[in-house]
């Protein structure tokens, strides 16, 4: 292991100063910073469900202003900054062109795209928000993250255009359209008329079901543009390399691009199932979620059987596992989506801890154990160390937050459906057998559970954090190699 | 540095595609068989679908599918088929005075079940899943202590007009003055009062100087045995239940600068049969009259 990290440290192309990496290494340490907050506060809500107490009475610290704190910390702060940092890396890497712009246009993007998330989380805290979920942040905020994301196209695309390869990435088609579809979600759905100039306070410009149409137009795609095509990249660039082995399949990478992105669009309106949207629309959300199906297993294939030949790495390298567990959550999580998108499953599954079960076994499955693999994968590079301080510290955060996320995703899913069980269930004489309160009442065991699922997701996060200054600093904690079981190297020779 | 050679992977024997970035080549797998079997089938299912139900929009409307289905019809066939199906007994609800439901056990029943259905959803919030009520004004409903009123009858007026809401010009209305904060009474007066009321319930000694102040400000709603009155909503001060707490410092307060409890008109939300149910059931809780 740590002889191949040290032997393609040094590889060809990668001499210091060809590639703009300064700007990389930033990005890597606001990501582990904005996660570990996200955490936090996540665990401190999940508590405040479970405990209300904890919402001390003060307008700052209930959960409805917390909640976006959490959401946009771990989804845009955390989630972003993973993207921009390994898009820049991989961008420069997989063209052999130095970042465009170089290290001026890129601190703009990084402290531009710092200040959007400190603007954002200020207002929620403060009560200023329009309302639209994953979309608060106010008009002057959308107006400067509009800005910073304009740098970051010019960016990525510059640095394409200057390619030293005569073909693009796959990668590189992902994060693409992740940068360019979140331009166009980001600019329609908040389109707003402030107020005033020096008010924070402005109004869409979209109204009734036009507004929620848009808003789960956007929403959607958020998930599929920016958790789903963006994190794809992480995955086409950082399992290859980590398994030194090729891609599985070309033909798939491009079928199922062109499916993802052609399909996921239209998903949208199955946020809004049984709602005042008409049900033609309803009827095309959901068709598209089933046929959304396949193109997104693709991914999964291409990442899980990228080890093809190399399955025993999983048993000897860490951070393999976390990169090719998280594909396994993300095949999970799109399989489930499609699932709940029918009308009749839906009908059970909305508004209930169903869904808050799906979108972490996306979150902290896919999206956040990806990002830690790629991290894991940076910071020995980016840093010029012969190795990370302690493999054995990566296989401890590799369990916790395993644990974690099982505790938090079977909680949510007993929660959720008992929920909605209780919801439609009638006595023999046709009256309602639950009211509302009994409901909450419930749920209070599966939300303890679920708080302690995410204490150890956000004790994972610490362990990591600890191992990577330790990493930075230099330090290499002795111990063992992992050791090849040798029952497991015969049948793998043969395969 | 850039493989152009297409080459065959030793470990699966599939050939690559010859480009290589960083390091990265890619093999020329064909899709795989069940995936895209899987996709095809999704297609099918969507198209077929899209022929059954509402789906694609034109200029003019949309298509409405062979089905026919709409999904606000769907729901207004399932709310006529449960109102149906209880339609009997509804109509027996809504015809029968309420003297005469209690009197009859399938009826009672119904009306029981259906009340705690009715009140679980509506009143729980404020009265409390077991109608024990919750500090701070919102009545315990499971004892004989009344403010309007413990009949049938009484209930029933106070579901469907509320108290003191504003909104209903029938909803139960009186106010107790403000003796301290308008200046009726002294502070002292306030204090001598207090323990007199409190004396009332035998919380503690009495109070002369109170007993004169409650004989005459306090007799004409709360009489003159402070055992409150129900057609002015005045609480019986003689039982130890308190509405706003029964220290000293509470009465006092309330003496003061009284809260006045609040309740909506339910008969804007609830049906007139859903009003007789759950009248029944906080009758049967305990403490009917």
């Amino acid at each position: 292991m740590s002889v191949a990290v040290a032997s393609s440290a040094v590889g060809p192309g990668n001499h210091a100063g060809f590639y703009e990496d300064e700007v990389i290494r930033k990005f890597v340490v606001a990501t582990m910073f904005w996660g570990v907050v996200g955490f936090l506060v996540g665990t401190y809500i999940a508590f405040e469900l479970a405990y209300p107490v904890l919402n001390l009475d003060l307008p700052w610290t209930t959960f409805g202003r917390l909640r976006p704190v959490h959401t946009s910390a771990v989804i845009f702060a955390f989630g972003g900054n993973a993207l921009l940092g390994t898009s820049f890396y991989v961008v420069q890497r997989t063209c052999r062109a130095p970042l465009f712009g170089g290290a001026a246009l890129g601190n703009f993007v990084f402290w531009g795209y710092q200040a959007f998330i400190v603007l954002a989380a200020s207002g929620y805290v403060l009560g200023i928000t329009q309302s639209k979920e994953y979309a608060e942040p106010e008009w002057y905020t959308d107006l400067w993250l509009t800005i910073v994301w304009v740098a970051y196209l010019v960016c990525f695309v510059g640095t394409v255009m200057r390619r030293r390869e005569p073909h693009i990435y796959v990668a590189n088609w992902f994060y693409l359209a992740f940068i360019i579809t979140i331009a166009m979600l980001h600019i329609v759905n908040n389109l707003a008329v402030p107020v005033s100039f020096f008010g924070t306070k402005s109004y869409i410009v979209w109204s009734g079901v036009q507004d929620a149409m848009t808003q789960w137009w956007y929403g959607h795609n958020a998930v599929g543009f920016f958790l789903t095509s963006g994190f794809l990249g992480i995955m086409y660039y950082f399992i290859p390399k980590q398994a030194e082995r090729p891609v599985y399949s070309y033909r798939l990478s491009i079928v199922h691009f062109w499916t993802l992105i052609f399909i996921y669009i239209w998903a949208g309106p199955h946020h809004l199932h049984y709602t005042a949207l008409p049900d033609w629309t309803q009827t095309l959300g959901m068709v598209f979620s089933i046929v959304l199906w396949m193109p997104s297993w693709g991914g999964m294939i291409n990442g899980v059987m990228t080890l093809s030949g190399a399955w025993d790495k999983l048993r000897t390298d860490p951070i393999l596992r976390f990169l090719v567990v998280s594909v396994a959550f993300y095949g999970m999580s799109t399989f489930e989506g499609p699932m709940m998108s029918i009308k009749a499953v839906n009908s059970l599954s909305h508004y209930t801890d169903w869904t808050i079960g799906h979108v972490h076994s996306g979150a902290l499955g896919w999206v956040a154990m990806i990002s830690f693999g790629a991290v894991y994968f940076l910071v020995p590079r980016l840093w010029n160390r012969q190795r990370l301080y302690s493999l054995r510290l990566v296989t401890y955060h590799f369990w916790i937050s395993t644990i974690g996320i099982v505790l938090y995703i079977t909680a949510m899913w007993i929660s959720g459906i008992m929920q909605g069980l209780m919801w439609r269930a009638y006595d023999s004489l046709g009256f309602l057998q639950y009211s509302f309160i009994e409901t909450v009442e419930a749920m209070h065991p599966y939300y303890v559970i679920r708080a302690l699922g995410g204490l150890f997701f956000l004790i994972g996060s610490l362990v990591m954090v600890y191992n990577l200054v330790r990493t930075v600093r230099g330090d290499l904690r002795r111990e063992a190699a992992f050791e090849r079981p040798r029952a497991a190297v015969a049948p793998n020779a043969a395969e | 540095m850039m493989a152009q050679e297409k080459e065959v992977d030793a470990l699966t024997g599939t050939e690559t595609t010859g480009h290589e970035w960083d390091g990265i080549r890619e093999l020329n797998t064909p899709l795989p068989k069940w995936w895209l079997w899987v996709f095809y089938v999704t297609i099918v299912f969507a198209v077929v679908y899209t022929i059954l139900y509402p789906a694609w929009p034109w200029f003019n409307g949309y298509t409405h599918g062979i089905l026919g289905y709409s999904s606000r019809a769907a729901v207004r066939d399932r709310i006529d088929e449960m109102a149906a199906s209880r339609a009997h007994w509804v109509e027996q609800i809504e015809t029968t005075p309420m003297s005469e439901i209690v009197n009859d056990p399938d009826l009672l029943q119904i009306a029981t079940v259906g009340g705690r259905a009715v009140f679980a959803n509506n009143c729980a919030p404020c009265h409390g899943t077991g109608a024990t009520g919750r500090p701070g004004g919102y009545p315990a409903l499971v004892d004989d202590d009344w403010i309007w009123g413990g009949t049938l009858d009484a209930i029933h007026t106070t579901v469907m007009h509320g108290i003191r809401n504003g909104a209903d010009p029938e909803a139960r209305m009186s106010e107790m003055p403000a003796f301290g904060a308008d200046g009726i009474l002294t502070p002292q007066q306030v204090s001598a009062v207090a323990e007199h009321v409190l004396a009332l319930s035998g919380a503690g000694p009495d109070n002369e100087e109170g007993a004169q102040i409650f004989a005459e400000n306090c007799v004409a709603c709360h009489g003159e045995l402070g055992r409150g009155n129900n057609e002015l909503g005045a609480p019986n001060l003689t039982d130890q239940i308190w509405l706003y707490g029964g220290t000293k410092a509470d009465i006092v307060h309330q003496v003061t600068k009284p809260r006045q409890g609040v309740m909506p008109a339910w008969n804007t939300r609830l049906s007139d049969a859903e009003i007789k149910q759950v009248t029944v059931y906080v009758h049967s809780l305990g403490g009917g009259q």
